[in-house]
């Protein structure tokens, strides 16, 4: 497939996927029971009648609601305006933002840690098929995916808190809060270890099982055969000639799993308090906070979209199949 | 391990049905000691075999009532998704053109969009319209109408082979419709995948059914496993020790869920026999090195 019309079609369906997100989240918000003013000013600010009607004709909520008040929301949102959430008082922007950090480091730790150890041991796995080094990496990674994130993530709790020490929720103890942040590290981290440990453990099984099957399909191809033929160890064999086309589908998997991981945030950040969006949703899930509920949505979605569409352009360049123009 | 599955999902299956045989107690009622007291997290020691909840309640009674609300919400939606599955999947294969194009185009935006997220807020919107249904059939009509995408693929491809078989095209050429080719010879030949596919299906069903339960979206009258840990986590069993009242549902849920795991893999790989073996797979070298010699 010619590179050029591989993208534009990758692009095409990012632009579809994010109008269907933004298309069900502008419905979500309108079949909700309640004067839409209110999701954007706050549901407790007291405002006189006059202000009301004001406000209703700024927010074109005297118009249709499409195309006028669809494309008047959608210029908010594209403006970064996500509305007040009802129960903090403060704009979703600034909310979101707030937490996005702690969001991403630990998402971020637990991707590069599980891609590391799955990748090494679904080659292993696979090389040294059906052995018991196989065989019990295949056990453990269909517990870890019939084991629920929020129950694994309450095991390991409750494990590392009693025998390790390890705190069991927040980021920073509360004594740290307020400190520079080069004087917290090693706190920050004993905060790290067990909501990593959890992601990390839940996401391994399944780089492992793709990776196995990759490298599985690529040793029987006929130019293994070939570089075994010309006397090659095993060990050149996979280092030279399987390797680099085995982790061809890891790359794709990364991105298709930050969906996952999202999901795995919310539960994870959940168990162990963790300052994060994950908990930040879930929250407003509690509160029945749907200014809240929707902005985080939004990011979420689009993220792991635009994720998506990064890692279809790093496949574009890296799978020679997909030829330059 | 197709046995092992079997087992496990049968004996989870036994089990709910016969729920109030195998409990004196109602989910609901508080367990009192001499003075008339409830037993709030009581111990298996002092109440056999699981102990109490953080009310006083049985926690092995509403195990086993749990295991009803459960696996009905997962085996309902994960009907529902097989259904819709394969008819959109047969269809888009069978007809080819605009729904092939529409499946195809739906399944490519359903998967990158992050369901947990989308099923909060759908529920959540759902259940605050006052809509009167059951919080357990919102779940049910969520999950079910989010995870038909990778069915409708399977199948799909599936059909789209079958239907270029000569036996098929004979059909045709004696004049058999649309409807009776599709249920007389397509029909039979994906029946079997059909079958493996909603087997994996249903554990991913009761997986995420205990996940939203658990974030607080199940019905707290009805508790599934998965409110039954929002019950623990929530109202303190942690920092009471009560691992009684928080482990049981886990280890429940990971029971049911690997039994269609087990299960579903062995189905699919009868249908489905992939290599048998690769080119690295006997220990020694193909050709005899000496030392000095040029290699690669």
């Amino acid at each position: 497939m010619e590179r050029r019309a591989y993208l534009a079609r990758k692009l095409l369906l990012a632009l579809i996927t994010i109008l269907v997100v933004v298309t069900i989240n502008f419905v979500l918000f309108r079949v909700l029971p309640g004067d839409p003013v209110r999701s954007v000013i706050g549901r407790n600010v007291r405002i006189s009648i006059e202000t009301q009607m004001a406000l209703r004709e700024q927010f074109g909520l005297d118009k249709p609601v499409f195309p006028d008040q669809f494309l008047y929301t959608l210029g908010q949102w594209l403006r970064g305006n996500l509305g007040i959430s009802w129960s903090l008082r403060r704009p979703v922007t600034e909310v979101l933002v707030a937490k996005l950090g702690n969001t991403l480091i630990l998402i971020g730790l637990g991707q590069v840690l599980s891609i590391i150890f799955g990748v090494a041991l679904g080659l292993v796995a696979g090389w040294k098929r059906k052995t018991a080094i196989d065989v019990a990496a295949l056990t453990f990674s269909l517990i870890a995916w019939a084991t629920p994130t929020f129950w694994l993530g309450i095991i390991l709790l409750v494990a590392g808190s009693s025998w390790l020490g390890l705190p069991t929720g927040g980021i920073l103890s509360p004594a740290n809060v307020g400190k520079p942040l080069y004087t917290v590290l090693p706190d920050l981290a004993r905060h790290l270890v067990l909501p990593t440990l959890t992601l990390t453990i839940l996401y391994l099984g399944e780089y492992m099982l793709i990776m196995r099957s990759s490298i599985l399909e690529v040793l029987s191809e006929d130019y293994i055969l070939t570089a075994k033929a010309k006397g090659l160890s095993h060990w050149q064999v996979l280092r030279r000639h399987a390797l680099k086309n085995a982790m061809l589908p890891i790359v794709t998997l990364i991105a298709l799993n930050l969906g996952f991981t999202v999901s795995g945030a919310i539960y994870i950040e959940t168990v162990f308090s963790y300052d994060g969006l994950g908990k930040l949703f879930q929250t407003a899930l509690v509160k029945h906070d749907f200014p809240l509920l929707q902005g985080a949505f939004l990011l979420l979605a689009v993220s792991v979209i635009i994720a998506n569409l990064l890692a279809d352009i790093l496949y574009a360049y890296l799978d020679p199949r997909v030829k330059a123009s | 391990m197709g046995m092992a599955g079997a087992f496990l999902v049968l004996t989870a299956l036994a089990i709910a049905i016969l729920a109030p045989m195998l409990s004196p107690y109602s989910p609901s009622e508080v367990i009192r000691d001499e003075e008339g007291r409830g037993m709030t997290f009581a111990s298996p020691t002092i109440h056999p075999p699981l102990g109490t909840d953080d009310a006083g309640r049985d926690v092995a009674t509403q195990l086993v009532y749990g295991a009803r609300i459960s696996m009905t919400v997962g085996f309902t939606a994960g009907l529902i998704a097989m259904f819709v599955g394969s008819l959109f999947g047969i269809s888009a294969g069978y007809f080819g053109g605009r729904i092939d194009n529409l499946l195809m185009r739906t399944t490519d935006v359903l998967l990158v969009i992050p369901d947990l997220p989308l099923m909060i807020i759908l529920v959540a919107t759902l259940r605050n319209l006052e809509l009167h249904i059951s919080p357990l059939v919102v779940l049910i009509l969520v999950i079910g109408l989010l995870y038909w995408t990778s069915t409708a693929r399977l199948i799909r491809s599936q059909v789209l082979t079958i239907k270029e078989r000569q036996f098929v095209a004979r059909a045709r050429a004696i004049g058999a419709g649309h409807f009776h080719i599709i249920r007389k010879h397509i029909l039979p030949q994906i029946m079997p995948l059909i079958v493996a596919n909603t087997v994996l299906i249903l554990s991913t069903a009761i997986l995420v059914e205990s996940g939203l339960a658990f974030l607080g979206l199940g019905d707290p009258t009805q508790p599934s496993w998965g409110t039954m840990l929002n019950f623990a986590f929530n109202r303190n069993a942690i920092s009471n020790g009560a691992w009684w009242f928080y482990l049981p549902p886990g280890l429940a849920i990971v029971w049911v869920t690997l039994g269609c795991v087990l299960l579903g893999n062995v189905l699919e790989e009868m249908l489905n026999p992939r290599l048998t073996m690769h080119h690295l797979e006997d220990e020694s070298r193909m050709v005899a090195v000496r030392e000095g010699q040029p290699r690669g």
